[in-house]
């Protein structure tokens, strides 16, 4: 197992952050956090890599303990936090520099695995880290964090606040350096991407809800969800509340996801009834669920 | 030790990066060393200065027109009456007023005896007191001149013996403010510079996020001190050297004692304000926290240091205080080694309590330095 959590607690004075986590990380998995802000991912990040204590329950980072090993962890894992933090005012290559010294290594050293994303930087390499592109400043992040060749890589939110083409590029990258041999803990609020991890874990308000493969977790879904689209969003929306048999509704991009509590649930009587809300050009559907359905409906 | 030159390679990197920060740095402590030391003296000149001539005799023309030629007294108004010499006052026309009575003259000559009335504005209490020192002089002196023009023959034989007190001012023959000033000013911004730059440096990492980076990797407590502090320590010496050149350049201030004992000493005493510094930081999240929390303590030191005001003429449970004020022993040190020329044994109380404190704080610093929470 590369991280083992075992029932950690954290609270802050009143706040209980974490409650009760448990769950494993295999060997070269890309392990996804799932979960909205305040859901508690960045304190579980903030123990796993040493820089807070649970008030109960153990951990291991690749095999060590975070509490009594703490220094073997700092040497053996790579983080990268959610706010950019390198320093803005030395240039690309300063920033990497810098963490290959205090990590006791040189760039040259690990260079192979970092080469791919470092061609892509390098052409700026001579500019201060701050005048960096929101893209560009991921990658030499994730350069930094992988200097000195981490066994287990933290990444704390990477792609909030990053474009759709970056996006996809550095869960690409995520990919490629997964067969290098690393472990990937990475959280994220998007749920599109939680399809790209081998196994996720959705997490709210400091507990977690399911752990499992995306594919499985979608599997869970109970019940039959519709597509439902009309000429008024708003209104749709508001007559759908309305409506009495409904189990949940939820807009997701131009359509409404609708499941109905019944079991014997007949399209045709939701379009008559939306027909006599004023509504037309209706249409109705079914679709297949996704990770951000399923977690909706466990969050509920 | 490769890990510490890198980070304190990065750290001088980053300062002389810092396009704004390089003036604040050096500019502006040594444009205040300039004002202020001209600017900062106790002597009072301009004194507004009115007079009520109910005698309107030689004798009393004399005595104003000595008033008259002091440098330190602007003669603005002869008062008709005591009435608008007061009213003068209150709106702030003037700062001293002298009465001098009717029959001023008579009865000098035949009594040898007289009373001059001598009212003063003491809102600041200290240029009152200044500006009695300086009536009572003239005073005198236009006392002593007046008894050789009054004396007769005959009174030769009664006439009282004087006592003169000639004053030496040792170390600082002239008086000459600046003399004392410069090495004091010296300390302040030596003291306020270091103490700001190293209180927010440390803030600075945790505000934009790097400290938690760093925390995360193997690198120990003591090396990413010294290195982020060593910085700071270098840009302390260096200011109290320009200050030096500058102090015997544009002042001409004596430094009779030795340059290496002032500069050992004050190696040591950069180490206590990196410590508060870094103390400060530990406890702060923002630059804004630290800074202000930095200013509440400069201000504190440099009022209780003796630097404006003398640690004698402060209440007992005050001076007290001033023993855990790093910069009393600085400027204490400074002036003594500077103006006196004061050696290594003269200074050696000053120079192990400073020690001691540089120890408790960096202590304190280093202990609460806290890479996980």
């Amino acid at each position: 197992m590369s991280i083992s959590v075992n029932h950690i607690s954290k609270s802050y004075k009143k706040v209980k952050a974490l409650q009760d986590i448990s769950f494993e990380v295999k060997q070269n998995e890309l392990f996804g956090l799932i979960g909205p802000d305040g859901a508690g991912k960045t304190t579980l990040f903030r123990i796993l890599t040493t820089l807070l204590f649970p008030n109960e329950g153990t951990a291991t980072v690749a095999g060590f303990d975070v509490v009594t090993d703490y220094k073997k962890i700092r040497n053996s894992v790579g983080y990268m936090p959610g706010k950019f933090s390198l320093y803005q005012d030395l240039t690309v290559e300063e920033n990497l520099n810098f963490f290959a010294t205090i990590f006791g290594t040189t760039i040259e050293e690990n260079y192979d695995l970092i080469k791919d994303i470092y061609v892509q930087i390098e052409p700026f390499k001579n500019r201060r880290a701050g005048k960096l592109s929101g893209g560009m400043k991921q990658k030499l992040a994730l350069c930094c964090a992988l200097i000195h060749k981490p066994k287990v890589l933290f990444l704390d939110e990477p792609t909030t606040g990053v474009d759709p083409v970056s996006r996809k590029e550095f869960w690409d990258m995520l990919k490629r350096l997964q067969q290098k041999n690393i472990t990937i803990l990475v959280s994220t609020p998007y749920m599109d991407e939680a399809a790209l991890c081998d196994r996720i874990a959705l997490i709210q308000d400091g507990k977690i809800l399911e752990i499992d493969t995306p594919e499985a977790i979608v599997k869970h879904f109970p019940k039959q969800i519709y597509n439902v689209r009309a000429n008024n969003m708003y209104q749709l929306i508001t007559s759908l509340n309305e409506y009495q048999h409904n189990h949940s509704v939820y807009p997701f991009g131009e359509f409404v996801h609708y499941t109905d509590s019944r079991t014997d649930f007949n399209p045709n009587d939701l379009k008559v009834y939306l027909e006599s809300k004023n509504l037309f050009n209706i249409e109705i559907e079914k679709t297949k669920a996704t990770i951000e359905d399923t977690f909706m409906e466990l969050a509920k | 030790m490769k890990t510490i030159l890198y980070i304190i390679q990065k750290e001088f990197k980053q300062i002389f990066r810092n396009k704004g920060m390089l003036p604040i740095i050096f500019v502006l402590p040594l444009l205040q060393l300039i004002i202020l030391s001209n600017a900062a003296t106790f002597e009072i000149k301009n004194i507004k200065f009115g007079y009520i001539d109910n005698d309107h005799t030689s004798t009393s023309r004399a005595l104003i027109e000595k008033f008259n030629a002091s440098t330190y007294f602007d003669v603005l108004t002869d008062f008709p009456s005591e009435e608008l010499a007061s009213s003068a006052m209150l709106n702030g026309n003037v700062d001293v007023i002298l009465e001098i009575p009717q029959y001023f003259e008579r009865n000098l000559q035949k009594e040898k005896y007289n009373h001059l009335g001598v009212t003063i504005n003491a809102i600041d209490g200290a240029a009152a007191g200044v500006e009695n020192v300086y009536v009572t002089q003239i005073v005198q002196n236009f006392n002593k001149h007046l008894k050789v023009d009054l004396l007769q023959p005959s009174d030769l034989q009664i006439q009282p013996i004087n006592i003169d007190t000639i004053p030496l001012f040792w170390y600082n023959k002239t008086l000459n403010y600046k003399t004392y000033m410069v090495p004091g000013i010296l300390v302040l911004l030596v003291t306020m510079i270091t103490l700001f730059l190293s209180g927010m440096n440390i803030v600075r990492e945790k505000e934009i996020g790097t400290l938690e980076q760093i925390n995360v990797t193997p690198i120990k407590k003591s090396q990413f001190i010294i290195g982020k502090l060593f910085p700071f320590w270098v840009i302390g010496m260096s200011l109290l050297t320009v200050g030096l050149i500058i102090a015997k350049l544009i002042f001409n201030v004596p430094m009779v004692g030795s340059l290496p004992l002032m500069y050992f000493y004050t190696s040591i005493y950069i180490l206590v304000v990196l410590g508060i510094g870094l103390f400060i930081s530990n406890f702060t999240e923002t630059q804004q926290q630290a800074m202000f929390i930095a200013w509440f303590f400069t201000v504190i030191f440099i009022l209780m240091s003796g630097l404006f005001t003398p640690i004698e003429s402060m209440p007992k449970w005050a001076q007290t205080i001033t023993e855990f004020n790093p910069i009393k022993y600085f400027v204490q040190v400074m002036r003594m080694v500077m103006l006196k020329g004061s050696g290594l044994m003269d200074i050696l109380p000053q120079l192990l309590k400073t020690l001691l404190y540089a120890f408790i704080m960096n202590g304190l610093a280093v202990w609460s330095y806290k890479k996980t929470n």
